[in-house]
């Protein structure tokens, strides 16, 4: 026996080697005797808005980043950019997940030089027209999901600061796309496309509006990755998470796309046990779901997963035992959100693993079938999704090109003619998806196949699917709607369109009236 | 059986939307409507579109009727002339009530094909809404050698019989015999009345087996969504198939013996039973669910 006082010496021998000090009790801190219970709901990252922005240390010229989840409802971007402009920032560079039709107030801070320029997926509404006829002077950096992951971890877009929407968050920023408690004001279920960014960003801001006592888990974002806490009246209009691209449709011409497209699925050769799935966005590819789930019941086939944006129509079907596991990144309706808040088996996932290039793992590399629209494809099987065919921006690349380029097999579903814009033409307007990376075209008059893909149209065939030419499609869309004349295009650069792989694919120009 | 008229698909004439794709749902027969979906002031509008649709649209096989106004309106004669000019295939009148209205028709389309040369080209369907028009059926099915069927017009005529409207439809019972019975004694077809609530497809579904049932050639339908239903009741089914085609066999085989009635499976088989085989045969191989491969 000896005592710690005998032992001094040694003590500060090894610390000494250890190059530390040794430990004084009498210079430690107190213990808190204060009930845990009140600590719940405090914390040192809880603070305003003006107080986070300044203590992140953001400055001109940086970078913010937003994710879109509340699609069309959300109110985040709009709240903080109005505030950076309030508080005199300029030239920032904006980099979210997704814009849409609610943030055309960004006009206003794009001619006051606050953002200066933007990295999106997608532009829709007044910004995008605006944006499309020349407002800003850096041209919009658009890449797909899986694309934009890819770039956040390997350094080729740096978030300074993220300012990220989330329906409940304790004071430490355990933060999820749902809320637990009573006082829920919103969900937007899967935090997917937010998870980069919590994970990359210099400073993490987590704006809630449900502020809840600690401990707010099962959580998306760990406290370990946020910096300040914000609360706040409303992060997003949760019945507006479905508008937008979502429809459920009654359209006769959507309904019979969806029956061609499923009997493709049905016969391609990958519609066995096991087979996992995803449907994008569009009435018709959606729609595809419900055709499928009767041939599953039928034949007693079962998924394995489905992936993507989850709908009410993937967890009906899951629940129902016929898919095993939903993989979520985003959640396209109410119904999909509840479900991953509620059921283990419906797994949320970042944008990376969804569908990063540069993962090995990202769930797009396990997809057998993938159903996806498009605004026009080509004769090379090219298709747009971003640009109309009016040369305005109106769309947004979502996972289209990650989830073709890694799919087993991979179905477009558009219709021969909008109106009288013909949808299947010489040369898309904008190049999103490449031609080698699509395998089947759905049309209201007939189903195409790569050429590449001649054993998939044997396939078809022999099931009596009406297999023809992708250029008599052209031919007949023509024949309908006659010859387009060509867009009034500019010489100014309003857009430039990365591959997944960070390649330059594509440039938009702008639009002349 | 000179064509499978399952369906028949009204499409509004002054919705040229619809009728630049109304094909594509593989329905029988197109109807394009210049009567009741038309108002007063777009009959002009209208005519001018349904012609210029039958004239540029490629429908494909689809056989392509128009329904015009009746001759005692301003529009009738105009409607007449322009869709024989455009080459419809069937002229379908409105609220027919005897046999005379068909044959002005008649007379009508015969003046226009003469001045193209093509007489004979145009063929004529009539809609029977009323009670007198019931009365009527057999004389009007067989008032033109150009008649190619009937229908009935449901709404119509229950107004005028003073019927309420069923689910079930019991007030249309003496109706819709009466139609099949006529047509089938003309050697024409019978088409049954729309079904309009697009909400309901089990009452559809087992209205259209009820018409089946009585010997209708096909319906009138209002959406593409119903043709599939319609489709799957009026198509034989491989059981059906299978069991025609014993038949068809056991008599060929009993004809080879000099006998006219066999058995098969323990029942007597004779003359009536192998009309409604062949007619089995006949509806699948239409329906393309029998190729002639199958039957070698």
């Amino acid at each position: 026996m000896s005592s710690i006082k005998e032992r001094a010496a040694e003590i500060r021998q090894q610390a000494e080697t250890l190059n530390k000090d040794v430990y004084a009790p009498e210079k430690a801190e107190g213990k808190n005797p204060e009930f845990r219970m009140d600590l719940q709901s405090k914390s040192p990252k809880l603070t305003t808005l003006d107080e986070a922005i300044r203590r992140s240390g953001l400055r001109d010229g940086m970078t913010i980043s937003f994710h879109h989840h509340f699609r069309g409802g959300d109110k985040v971007v709009n709240m903080v950019v109005d505030k950076l402009a309030e508080m005199g920032f300029k030239d920032l560079h904006l980099a979210a997940s997704s814009l849409s039709d609610v943030h055309a107030p960004l006009i206003q801070h794009i001619r006051n030089g606050v953002i200066t320029s933007i990295s999106t997926s997608g532009l829709r509404g007044e910004l995008a027209n605006e944006i499309s006829r020349g407002l800003m002077e850096k041209p919009v950096v658009f890449r797909s999901h899986g694309g934009r992951g890819s770039a956040i971890a390997n350094g080729d877009i740096h978030i300074d600061v993220a300012f990220l929407g989330a329906s409940s968050s304790d004071p430490l920023g355990n933060a999820c796309g749902y809320s637990r408690s009573e006082n829920a004001k919103s969900i937007c279920g899967s935090l997917g496309y937010a998870l980069p960014d919590a994970q990359y960003a210099d400073k993490v801001i987590i704006l809630t509006d449900d502020l809840v006592a600690y401990p707010n888990t099962p959580n998306s974002i760990s406290e370990r990755q946020v910096d300040y806490v914000v609360e706040v009246d409303s992060v997003g209009d949760s019945s507006k998470i479905s508008a937008g691209a979502i429809r459920d449709s009654k359209n006769p011409r959507d309904i019979l796309l969806a029956q061609t497209a499923a009997k493709v699925v049905i016969n391609s050769g990958y519609f066995n046990d096991g087979f996992s799935m995803q449907t994008g966005t569009g009435g018709a590819s959606l729609a595809v779901v419900k055709y499928l789930r009767q041939s599953m019941i039928d034949r007693g086939i079962k998924a394995s997963f489905a992936l993507g944006g989850i709908t009410a129509h993937m967890v009906k079907l899951h629940e129902e035992g016929l898919i095993d596991r939903l993989i979520d990144v985003q959640s396209f309706d109410k119904v999909a959100a509840e479900s991953l808040k509620n059921d283990m088996m419906h797994k949320e996932v970042s944008a990376n693993e969804y569908a990063s290039a540069d993962e090995p793992g990202s769930a797009v590399h396990y997809l057998d079938v993938v159903i996806l629209s498009a605004l026009e494809a080509d004769t090379d099987f090219n298709v747009n999704v971003l640009v109309g065919s009016d040369g305005i921006i109106r769309g947004a690349i979502g996972g289209h090109p990650d989830t073709a380029a890694d799919s087993a097999l991979s179905v477009i579903v558009c219709p021969l003619v909008r109106g009288r814009i013909p949808c299947i033409v010489d040369e898309v307007t904008t190049l999103i998806t490449p031609g080698n990376t699509v395998d089947v075209i759905v049309t209201e008059y007939g189903v195409a196949v790569n050429p590449r893909r001649p054993e998939l149209a044997e396939r078809l065939r022999n099931a009596g699917i009406n297999v023809v030419d992708i250029k008599s499609l052209r031919d007949k869309a023509q024949s309908i709607v006659g010859e387009a004349s060509e867009l009034p295009f500019g010489d100014k650069v309003v857009g430039v369109v990365m591959n997944r792989d960070g390649f330059v694919m594509d440039v938009i120009r702008n639009i002349v009236d | 059986m000179d064509r499978l008229r399952r369906t028949m698909m009204f499409v509004p004439g002054n919705n040229p939307g619809m009728m630049a794709d109304a094909h594509i749902y593989g329905p029988d027969s197109i109807m394009l409507d210049l009567e009741d979906s038309v108002t007063v002031t777009e009959k002009d509008t209208a005519r001018l579109l349904v012609y210029n649709a039958l004239k540029s649209i490629n429908y494909g096989d689809t056989e392509m009727v128009v329904r015009i106004n009746p001759l005692n309106t301003p529009y009738g004669k105009k409607d007449i002339e322009a869709m024989v000019k455009a080459g419809v295939h069937v002229i379908r009148m409105p609220k027919t009530e005897t046999a005379e209205e068909v044959v002005e028709v008649e007379r009508e389309i015969e003046r226009v094909e003469k001045e193209l040369g093509c007489v004979g080209r145009t063929r004529i369907m009539a809609a029977i809404e009323s009670a007198l028009g019931v009365c009527n059926a057999h004389a009007i099915a067989t008032a033109s050698p150009r008649m190619m069927g009937i229908a009935l017009g449901a709404e119509d005529y229950c107004a005028n019989l003073k019927a309420q409207r069923t689910p079930e439809g019991d007030e249309l019972r003496l109706a819709r015999e009466t139609i099949v019975v006529a047509a089938r004694a003309a050697g024409i077809d019978a088409l049954d009345t729309v079904y309009s609530n697009l909400n309901d497809m089990e009452t559809f579904r087992r209205e259209v087996e009820f018409i089946h049932r009585l010997g209708f050639d096909g319906k009138s339908i209002i959406n593409p969504r119903q043709i599939e239903v319609v489709n799957e009741v009026f198509t034989p089914s491989p059981k059906a198939i299978e069991k025609a085609l014993t038949i068809i066999a056991a008599i060929k085989e009993a004809e080879k013996k000099g006998s006219g009635v066999i058995a098969v499976n323990g029942k007597m088989v004779d003359r009536p039973v192998v009309i409604r085989a062949e007619r089995v045969i006949e509806l699948a191989k239409a329906s393309g669910v029998l190729t002639d491969a199958d039957l070698q």
